[in-house]
């Protein structure tokens, strides 16, 4: 018993107080700002292994993004990526960063639905599916329950079946394989229930997007409310996502 | 000879790798494998060529640190004398040929489809009407779990066959994470491309298995990495095998209901993850390796802070293994569970730490070596019981032997070069192979190349390919309570087997 009580002095304190406004060491690659510098655009575009460039005006869609950097290391004067981690939201457009602004990513509470913040508002249980996730969106989503994040002081869990859930969340491009039992486990959650996407595979398939052997069919079926961008997504960046979908600030 | 001798991450003309009947290939991988411990079967595909199928096959010798390569070509409705009848390590080979071309082999005791490619010769067959092996009695009873489970992780199906509480039977339906990945490497042409998709087979072994696709293409290029690139991929892979390692030890806890213990070595494999992203911008080391190039260069100051970060894990950790390891409810829990004896893992030609838990000496480190390891005279930590424990020592002695590793190497962080090769002439005609030991154990590599030097195929293979019926062995006669304990000793990858 001493020991275990010596072991638990030893860690200290270890959990982040306050998740909105931690910073992330070293060099993290969050949210971009694009600057207005004229570059070679068709060459910029060029660069990006997903396509995930447009141009006139430059625009980087964050849903399809890497997060690789590629962009920024050819072309460092035009774009850069910030240490914003905060980069969930609840509408799809507001992935695309545009040249010239600099403005936050947020979850839209207007465009949240009615029952979201009414039910699920103080706790948030969710049935996690990987659907052909490569498994690092899936440790940073258990990293975001370990005693540093500690998403559950929150109230928001991961539950076993899906009957005990509130909403469904996906990480990966959805395999065809994978098709039909997330639209099994869909099912079996009791309404009001949300999806949320959790990655760049599961917002757009990343860089299996045009593969012959996903089926991402199901998500044209059903409203998204959530996306938590990243390749992975930060731990920081899940909780601040469904942080702000559930509750009003 | 009917076969030949190459390096590891060598390159050569696929002129040079013999062609012979199969009966001729058949004989030559039963006379090199049969009674000799020290081989294995590294990887074994067929590709369409003009109308047929050519078969490779690369058998590792860890004694004489070569590889053998040799090959055959036959009709995709061939019917072949399987080699699996004697050799159980080509069962799954042979299913995987079976299932992408429709070849039959002759005595291999079930072709049961392996992960139901896209591309299957078989396309009535389907993931959703998978043939189980089944019992009809009234006294046993089957449990289906998944494909999605009930923690958070990837999906797959497990079939267990049960007397009451006790696993007469266990087996793995995987395929549900297909994402076509080996096709993708072909249509995908930008070298970015291509490295992302490494990047992204599976995302718990992002260094191994970009650093295997570095050294096949840069050797397929005919550039040599600089020393400071070198020294940078053995570092990430030493630290890949730290983090993952840690995180294991602590699932593995959690599996066996010890709080601390998870907690503990939960929080303490952040620091290392933390490193990661401070060196490379991600915290699961992706962007990080870049064929041809040193993209985040080793500074001293980097050294610096992991020195310093080693400093602070390494009284925390030793603490609380030390304490898992007096603690008679956590050994308990991991004594005498899940045995897989030695035998059976040769049998079943199992790698990594898989091989090492029940006393088979196989780590690409110290057989194949490439990189720093050259220099390093690794030594394999070994253990020979062969359970949930050996796998738990294991993993807290590699941890500390690749800390060891690593502050070695801090003493001599080599200069960064700023040459950069964009790897744009790859060699027609070739073949080229990688082996590198991921934390899981051997993720081999290999690429063929048209006359254009385009890629005509390329074939991944990861450790969890020979590893899964490894697992299936283990939980054998154990109660089905202890089946997550054992899964997670293992923590095999789904998506790199289903790729």
């Amino acid at each position: 018993m001493l020991e275990n009580l010596k072991i638990v002095y030893h860690q200290g304190k270890q959990f982040i107080p306050d998740v909105t406004s931690a910073k992330v060491p070293g060099i993290f690659r969050g949210r971009p700002v694009i600057s207005l510098e004229k570059v070679d655009e068709h060459e910029l575009q060029l660069v990006c292994p997903v396509g995930a460039i447009e141009t006139s005006p430059v625009r980087i869609d964050l849903g399809k993004c890497t997060f690789c950097g590629e962009c920024a290391r050819r072309f460092p004067t035009k774009i850069e990526f910030t240490k914003d981690y905060k980069i969930s939201t609840n509408i799809r457009e507001r992935l695309v960063v545009t040249e010239g602004e600099d403005r936050t990513i947020e979850v839209d509470p207007t465009k949240v639905r009615s029952d979201v913040h009414r039910v699920l508002g103080q706790s948030l249980k969710l049935r996690q599916i990987s659907a052909a996730g490569d498994n690092s969106c899936e440790w940073e989503l258990n990293a975001a329950n370990n005693v540093q994040f500690d998403m559950s002081r929150f109230g928001i869990d991961f539950v076993a079946s899906p009957r005990h859930a509130d909403g469904i969340l996906i990480t990966g491009p959805i395999s065809e394989n994978m098709a039909e039992p997330v639209q099994l486990c869909y099912d079996a959650t009791p309404a009001p229930k949300i999806i949320v996407l959790a990655g760049t595979d599961a917002i757009s398939g990343g860089i299996f997007g045009d593969s012959p052997a996903i089926d991402r069919s199901f998500l044209s079926k059903y409203p998204i409310d959530l996306y938590i961008p990243g390749n992975p997504c930060h731990p920081l960046t899940i909780i601040n996502g469904l942080k702000d979908l559930t509750r009003k600030k | 000879m009917n076969y030949i001798q190459i390096e590891n991450n060598t390159t050569i003309g696929i002129a040079e790798i013999p062609e012979v009947s199969y009966p001729v290939f058949f004989d030559e991988i039963s006379k090199l494998m049969t009674g000799q411990t020290e081989r294995h079967c590294a990887n074994y595909f067929g590709y369409r060529l003009n109308g047929k199928i050519k078969l490779i096959c690369c058998l590792a010798d860890d004694l004489t640190h070569q590889i053998y390569v040799l090959s055959c070509v036959v009709n995709n409705d061939d019917n072949l004398r399987s080699l699996s009848k004697e050799l159980l390590c080509f069962e799954k080979f042979e299913r995987e040929i079976h299932e992408n071309f429709g070849i039959g082999f002759v005595g291999h005791p079930w072709l049961k489809p392996v992960r139901y490619p896209f591309n299957r010769a078989d396309k009535s067959k389907t993931i959703a009407n998978y043939p189980f092996y089944s019992i009809d009695s009234e006294e046993l009873h089957e449990v289906g779990v998944g494909p999605i489970h009930a923690g958070v992780i990837e999906p797959g199906h497990f079939r267990f066959i049960c007397n009451g509480e006790q696993i007469l039977h266990l087996e793995i339906q995987l395929g549900f994470q297909h994402r076509g990945v080996e096709q993708l490497f072909l249509d995908k042409k930008s070298l970015l491309q291509r490295t992302t998709l490494a990047e992204n087979i599976t995302g718990d072994t992002v260094v191994g298995h970009t650093t295997a696709f570095s050294m096949v293409w840069e050797s397929l290029c005919g550039f040599k990495p600089s020393k400071d690139i070198q020294f940078a991929r053995t570092l990430a892979l030493e630290m890949e095998r730290i983090a993952i390692h840690t995180g294991d030890l602590s699932a593995m806890c959690t599996d066996v209901a010890y709080q601390l213990g998870s907690s503990v070595l939960g929080r303490l494999r952040t620091p290392m993850i933390n490193f990661m992203q401070e060196w490379g911008g991600n915290r699961l080391s992706k962007g990080l390796i870049r064929p041809g190039r040193n993209q985040f260069p080793f500074t001293p100051a980097l050294a610096e802070r992991l020195a310093q970060i080693f400093t602070e894990y390494e009284p925390d950790f030793e603490e609380i293994v030390e304490q898992i390891r007096r603690l008679p409810s956590t050994l308990s829990r991991f004594e005498r569970t899940g045995i897989v004896s030695y035998d059976d893992i040769l049998s079943i030609g199992a790698v990594g730490m898989a091989a090492r838990m029940s006393g088979l000496t196989r780590d690409i480190r110290s057989t194949h070596p490439f990189y720093l390891y050259s220099e390093m005279k690794h030594e394999p930590a070994i253990k020979h019981h062969g359970d949930v424990y050996s796998r738990f020592q294991i993993r807290r002695n590699e941890i500390r032997q690749s800390i060891k590793y690593i502050k070695e190497m801090l003493d001599n962080v080599p200069d960064a070069t700023s040459e950069v090769n964009n790897l744009e002439n790859s060699s027609p005609n070739a073949f080229s192979i990688a082996l590198v030991e991921g934390w899981r154990g051997e993720i081999c590599h290999c690429a063929i190349t048209d006359e254009k030097g385009e890629l005509l195929i390329y074939k991944i293979k990861d450790p969890s390919f020979h590893n899964w019926l490894a697992l299936a062995l283990a939980v054998r006669n154990n109660e089905i309570s202890d089946f997550p304990i054992c899964n997670k000793s293992f923590n095999l990858s789904y998506a790199g087997h289903d790729l």
